[in-house]
């Protein structure tokens, strides 16, 4: 088994016992599901206004999930020993980075398909709602790599957390929001797998500069 | 190490006027020495002067302030050593097995689980979640490291800590059988640790 897939192994198992995948999709639906309450049931207006907030929904879950990303490996020492690694320290948190998204991002894609129903968003659009779901969230975890790895050593990061990625996260909600309220769908679409190849490439490499530093 | 034999590699050591900094204090000044195949180092002092800071700038975790650490007879240094210190790298949902082969894909090596719960002594809690260990165990396993892949150059933060005596043995023995095989090995202690050390630092006096 290769450094890349132990690493991807080990997140993934952590996140299935620890109850890592169901807490952002519970977050992920109870949020969608509370816009139809607070909005009335005025289904015209629901239908306007209720698919974009689904991204709104989706950023908030899979930035509840980065505090702890890199801060439990700098507690408990494993980050120490994913530096004696023959893997480069880039590969090791694009592991990490990749069983995050399939934990939290892809379900997340999925449950966008209900909560889009819920939201009156038109059926015809709902695969490409899941779909540009799935491209936000992977461009969400590779900038939210960068703001989990330099906050690592800071007690409740959460906030501090927030505050460097949320502005990232500005390119795919917008996007994303198009893609949800049935504009120029294709055109979003294309700039969202952009967002997320970029943010997959760059993100690893700036997270484990940042990392390295952490061990000192 | 029984099942391994020498290292191709001839690991040798030298530390040349190393300064290392904790904040605002300096911890380490002008420290050198050098080691060779088959040298034990123990280092020694009181709490706060240094040891851990010292044997994590040997590992690489930090940058000295002045001097170097070379390492010759090895190609890279960090795939060359091992590093056991406070921080254990456990995950408590984790299971012991699973920590073992997670270090084996880790570390690039083949599992040798089986090897390694057996001279670690952690047969019978092999499927346990690795937080119902006793500190005594969670030492235990983050020891098996240095069984689950061979690499000559281990570096030790007071190993023996939480250790019972029987596990004190088994300790004994693998620093023992890596020195026959050639390995080097740098200990942080405050008490000994069995083996006659080749050389004896005391820093922070």
């Amino acid at each position: 088994m290769s450094a890349f897939a132990a690493t991807f192994r080990r997140d993934l198992a952590a996140m299935w016992a620890g109850g890592g995948v169901v807490a952002p999709l519970g977050y992920f639906l109870g949020a969608t599901m509370m816009v139809p309450l607070a909005m009335g049931p005025d289904r015209l207006l629901l239908a306007a206004a209720g698919p974009p907030l689904v991204w709104i929904a989706a950023a908030l879950a899979v930035l509840a999930t980065l505090e702890r990303l890199f801060q439990a490996d700098l507690e408990d020492g494993s980050l120490d020993q994913m530096l004696l690694s023959p893997a480069p320290l880039e590969a090791l948190v694009l592991a990490k980075g990749a069983a995050l998204w399939c934990a939290v991002g892809l379900p997340l894609a999925l449950a966008g398909a209900p909560a889009a129903i819920a939201l009156q968003a038109p059926l015809a659009l709902i695969p490409a709602i899941v779909l540009s779901l799935a491209l936000g969230t992977a461009a969400f975890v590779g900038v939210g790599l960068v703001g989990a790895a330099v906050t690592a050593s800071v007690k409740r990061g959460g906030v501090l957390i927030a505050l460097i990625v949320l502005p990232f996260f500005a390119p795919p909600i917008i996007f994303g929001a198009a893609v949800a309220a049935g504009q120029e769908v294709a055109a979003a679409l294309a700039i969202l797998a952009g967002c997320a190849l970029g943010a997959i490439a760059i993100g690893p490499i700036a997270a484990a500069a940042a990392l390295r530093l952490q061990a000192e | 190490m029984s099942g391994s034999g020498p290292f191709q590699d001839k690991p040798a050591l030298r530390v040349e006027a190393l300064t290392l900094v904790r904040g605002a204090r300096v911890l380490v000044r002008d420290l050198s020495f050098e080691a060779g195949p088959g040298a034990f180092v123990e280092i020694r002092g009181g709490n706060g002067a240094g040891k851990t800071t010292l044997l994590r700038a040997i590992a690489g975790f930090l940058q000295p302030r002045a001097g170097r650490v070379v390492f010759s007879g090895v190609e890279e240094p960090a795939l060359a050593l091992h590093h056991v210190g406070h921080l254990s790298g456990l995950k408590g949902a984790a299971s012991v097995r699973a920590h073992l082969r997670y270090w084996a894909g880790l570390f690039g090596v083949q599992s040798r689980e089986d090897f390694a719960l057996e001279r670690s002594g952690l047969l019978a809690q092999a499927d346990l979640p690795a937080r119902v260990l006793s500190q005594g165990q969670a030492r235990r396993l983050a020891l098996s490291r240095l069984l689950v892949a061979p690499r000559p150059v281990w570096l030790l933060d007071e190993p023996a800590a939480s250790l019972d005596a029987q596990g004190q043995l088994m300790l004994a023995d693998l620093i023992d059988a890596h020195r026959a095989s050639d390995g080097m090995v740098l200990a942080a202690v405050h008490e000994a640790l069995g083996p006659a050390p080749s050389q004896t630092l005391t820093i922070g006096a």
